[in-house]
């Protein structure tokens, strides 16, 4: 099949799965998980077809796999939609194809599959346990279904965004994530946490969104066009940049860039427009890891990097990028540091590695930039798999003894969990090593090390004093966490009753730590001591293809190399050596309430913005416009209506036609009858008489009007 | 002013007089007689129209039947004596207009009439009118059905008469 | 020689009476006697005209004669009821007999 229609192709089979699990296999659970695997399977092999011929072919980046269908007739030409496989967008359709198929094997774990139907399990709450045998065991999911029926809407919404080559396409599986988001986060929505969250998520979001069509819009009125390919002309760029746009002195293309950015903003969870991700995490685990992990907060920093050109335009935007990056990843660190729940620390750590991703694209270091999304990918996924894993296993404990007032997702209750549940913790040691930037072995070094050089070599001194510091705090609290899940001895009851789960959860994880590990092996810099130049820098060629000009290789400095190597194992270090001995969450000393309650931003936002919008609608629009005067208005219609009717009642209806009329010709012809009736006085001279009278009144009349 | 036309105005003034006190007499039998008086000058009106039979059975028959058996009739209904309470209804104004009327009426017409100032033909000489009168009423191209069927109503009348006023006891 | 207008006058003159008494009478007896006037002023109009009109058709006098005969038939059957409604109701002034109604 030739490459371009299996690119269409790509998003079908997600998306297929939704409309069959919804309409058809609902009620049956294996069928529905296998309809929707199936599907993931389908999507992962066409990517994986894509991806090896793209890689086969020379000069990719000038020959991409495009094709593109007339849709929309605009006056002398078309509107175009087509998809695009470029080199950016295959390196992205690789990872993207795998951590979805993973997530789906993962969830049928995850959800319980195989287990019996629990004993007081609700649709709308997580489940509570089933009896078997006298003991309390987990229950399976009872909207199992529709789970995989949302990430099956959810993944054709990824895949579209990724084949897409124009900004309109890219935007509609944009929002088609966002709705499946909200849809997710809100999946246990009997909870009252959860709806909120889902509703905090879209609405934060949104907001980013609505500036990113405004963006979009104004992109499409300046250029006439919203393919890729069209608007990374010459021309087309040139006039960009020299257009003014009159706001902030930007060029009209540092305020598209600037637009677009907002969006990236909502949707990858950066400062100010980050207070949603954290409260994400009430959704499903796989959910956690697939949507605000792995695939939908990269796609905001997809956006970023495919719209490159257009950002490096304009050096005003690009530096509102870089600090926005660099600050939300120091900013978002320092709140990891105090959290306890295991699944709040990885929210935080994706917020802080996104700024990262920014921060990079903002300084225009585009290779680092991508190489990092990848491999944060990877192990960001596998790290949100295996905390579901470590909460599982938590849970068995909670069924074990039967307190159901524990929190399973509280660290300071875990603890000598690498005993319990091994092939977690492997899987998740390599992961968070990854995170932490661990030399040489995991793939995250490798990207991290890029951008602190990217940035070194630059010369942005504060963004890589900044990003060090980042990586030192992501170091420690990655420690912090793995030290307080796994090392040391139980501290619960419920931890010591931990065992590990089922092959559907661990294989994932053992795929992605491969992952985790080998990736970072494909982009070693040439100029790397010792291993540069040994394999080589593939992921450097490849997706340096994708911009007209092919970004020029760094020379190598030892400094940076120094730096991420004294952050990384200080970070690991320090972590373990504080933790190894802290039990309780008393003993932590870093629970600063301004840290743990997040710089208190919910609730400046709640004060500045939700209470307002409340007011603004409980009582502005509902209660004095909508209940006073527009139902005021309405309230006049009815009696004025009964205030007419009473009137023509009483003075038209009663008196006229009922009294003059009705009773009035009855009464009328009663009263002639009655006066009437004399005259029959029954005596016939009287009769006669009359007769005569008239007889001569009449005659007397004929004879003087006719005969006279 | 003929000898005739003379006989003739005080012939009918009697007649109308006596009539008037026909219809105004308190007195029922002094009215019954005052009829027999007008009828008696009706047949001496006859007699100047050479109609002699029909003088002389106006006689016979109203004075000397209908006339008595007026008679009898106010006898026979009279509660007392004496005529009580008026003779006249109370709308007996409207009447008098009523007949004024008539009259008025049937004089314009007649005024209107040109034949009204004929005068009597001369009786041919040898002519029996009661002989004609008689031939009238019993040829069968004359009028002997009315004869025949009045006579049927004379008995009929008669029958009634009899029935209604018969006295059971 | 008389002319005949008289003799209509006359006529009209005792019909006209006769009327009166016919209307305006309270005992029934009296409005019989009305109408014996009425009637003979009739015959006098009919040998009227037949004296003055053709001598030989006798039309005039035979209508007078059938008259006479419904005249006397009507009086006697007329003055039976008087008797027989006087012999119940005990009384022969009109205004009483009022039963000719609803």
């Amino acid at each position: 099949m030739a490459t371009e229609n299996l690119i269409w192709l790509l998003p079908l089979p997600p998306l297929l799965a939704f409309f069959l699990i919804v309409l058809f296999t609902n009620k049956n659970k294996a069928l529905s998980h296998s309809v929707a695997i199936g599907a993931a399977f389908l999507s992962w092999l066409g990517s994986m077809i894509v991806f090896i011929r793209a890689v086969g072919v020379e000069h990719f980046g000038e020959h991409p796999f495009a094709s593109s269908i007339n849709w929309l007739p605009t006056g002398d030409n078309w509107f175009k939609l087509g998809v695009l496989i470029d080199p950016l967008s295959a390196a992205v359709l690789f990872f993207v194809a795998w951590t979805v198929l993973m997530i789906f094997l993962y969830s049928v774990g995850y959800h319980n599959f195989g287990q019996p139907a629990g004993d007081h399990d609700h649709k709308g709450l997580p489940p509570h346990g089933a009896t078997l045998h006298g003991h309390s065991v987990p229950s399976i999911e009872p909207m199992y279904s529709r789970f995989f029926a949302f990430i099956g809407l959810f993944a054709f919404g990824m895949y579209t965004l990724v084949v897409s080559d124009n900004l309109l396409t890219l935007y509609v599986g944009w929002e088609i994530m966002g709705l499946c988001s909200y849809l997710l986060i809100g999946f246990w929505f009997a909870k009252p946490s959860a709806r909120n969250a889902a509703i905090k998520a879209f609405m934060t979001t949104r907001l980013g969104d609505v500036f990113m069509l405004l963006g979009i819009a104004f992109l499409y009125s300046s250029t006439g066009t919203l393919t890729y390919r069209e608007i990374f002309t010459e021309s087309t760029l040139h006039a960009l940049a020299t257009i003014p746009s009159g706001v902030f002195g930007l060029s009209a293309a540092g305020l598209i860039a600037l637009f677009l950015f907002i969006g990236t903003v909502g949707k990858s969870a950066q400062f100010p427009l980050h207070v949603w991700l954290p409260d994400a995490m009430e959704g499903p685990t796989p959910v956690s890891a697939m949507i605000h992990a792995a695939t939908m907060v990269s796609a905001g920093v997809y956006a970023v990097i495919r719209m490159f050109p257009l950002y490096s335009l304009d050096a005003k935007t690009m530096t509102i990028v870089a600090f926005i990056g660099a600050f939300t990843a120091i900013f978002a660190a320092t709140i990891a540091v105090a959290q306890n729940d295991i699944k709040r620390v990885l929210a935080f750590s994706t917020i802080s590695q996104l700024g990262y991703m920014i921060a990079a694209i903002g300084m225009g270091a585009y290779i680092a930039a991508v190489f990092h999304l990848i491999t944060h990918a990877f192990f960001k996924a596998l790290l949100f798999l295996g905390s579901g894993s470590v909460i599982h296993g938590m849970e068995h404990g909670v069924y074990h003894t039967g307190n159901h007032h524990l929190d399973p997702q509280d660290m300071f209750n875990m603890g000598g969990l690498r005993k319990k549940m091994p092939i977690t913790f492997w899987t998740f040691l390599i992961g968070g090593f990854a995170l932490s930037g661990f030399p040489i072995i995991t793939a995250g070094f490798w990207s991290k090390d890029e951008i602190l050089a990217d940035a070194f070599a630059n010369g942005h001194m504060a963004i890589f004093i900044t990003l060090a510091l980042a990586a030192f705090l992501t170091a420690f609290y990655t420690m912090r966490q793995i030290t307080l899940t796994f090392l040391g001895e139980p501290r619960t009851e419920e931890a010591k009753h931990a065992h590990e789960t089922n092959w559907t959860m661990t294989t994932p994880l053992v795929i992605l730590s491969v992952f985790a590990i080998g990736y970072g092996w494909v982009g070693i810099p040439e100029h790397f001591p010792l291993l540069g130049g040994l394999i080589p820098n593939w992921f450097h060629e490849f997706v340096g293809g994708t911009l007209a000009e092919h970004p020029e290789t760094l020379p190598f400095n030892v400094v940076p190399l120094l730096t991420s190597l004294v952050v990384a194992l200080g970070g690991l270090g320090l972590g373990w050596y504080i933790y190894r001995d802290v039990k309780t969450a008393e003993q932590d000393k870093l629970q600063f309430a301004l840290l743990k309650n997040k710089y208190y931003f919910d609730e400046i936002y709640d004060y500045l913005f939700i209470q307002p919008s409340i007011w603004f609608s409980e009582v502005f629009v509902s209660k004095w416009m909508d209940k006073g005067v527009i139902d005021g208005i309405l309230h006049l219609f009815g009696p004025a209506t009964g205030g007419i009717g009473a009137s023509i009642r009483n003075y038209f209806d009663v008196p006229f036609i009922n009294q003059f009329l009705g009773d009035g010709s009855a009464n009328s012809v009663y009263w002639i009858g009655k006066n009437l009736r004399p005259i029959q006085t029954g005596r016939i001279q009287q009769y006669l008489l009359l007769s005569l009278v008239v007889f001569s009144v009449v005659g007397g009349l004929i004879y003087i009007l006719l005969l006279a | 002013m003929t000898t005739e036309q003379i006989i003739f105005l005080i012939v009918a003034g009697a007649t109308l007089a006596a009539g008037l006190l026909v219809v105004t007499s308190r007195n029922l039998i002094h009215a019954a007689l005052w009829l027999v008086a007008t009828l008696f000058g009706v047949a001496i009106l006859y007699t100047l129209l050479n109609a002699g039979f029909i003088a002389v059975v106006q006689v016979v028959v109203y004075i000397g039947a209908i006339a008595i058996l007026f008679i009898f009739a106010v006898m026979l209904t009279r509660k007392d004596m004496r005529d009580s309470g008026p003779q006249h209804n109370k709308t007996w104004w409207l009447g008098a207009l009523v007949s004024l009327l008539t009259f008025g009426g049937l004089f314009a017409v007649l005024g209107q009439w040109s034949g009204l100032a004929k005068t009597g033909a001369e009786l041919p000489a040898g002519f029996d009118s009661v002989a004609a009168l008689g031939e009238a009423l019993t040829s069968a191209n004359g009028y002997v059905l009315p004869f025949e069927v009045a006579s049927v109503l004379l008995l009929a009348a008669m029958v009634g008469a009899v029935y209604l006023a018969f006295n059971k006891k | 020689m008389i002319p005949l207008s008289w003799y209509l006058l006359f006529s009209a003159a005792l019909f006209s009476i006769g009327l009166f008494g016919v209307l305006s009478r309270r005992n029934a007896v009296a409005i019989l006697l009305g109408v014996e006037l009425m009637l003979n002023a009739i015959n006098v109009n009919l040998v009227a005209f037949w004296r003055y009109g053709d001598i030989a058709v006798m039309a005039g006098q035979v209508f007078a004669i059938i008259v006479f005969a419904v005249a006397a038939a009507e009086v006697s059957v007329g003055l039976a009821l008087v008797i027989s409604v006087y012999r119940r109701r005990n009384t022969v002034i009109a205004e009483d007999l009022d039963l000719l109604k609803w």
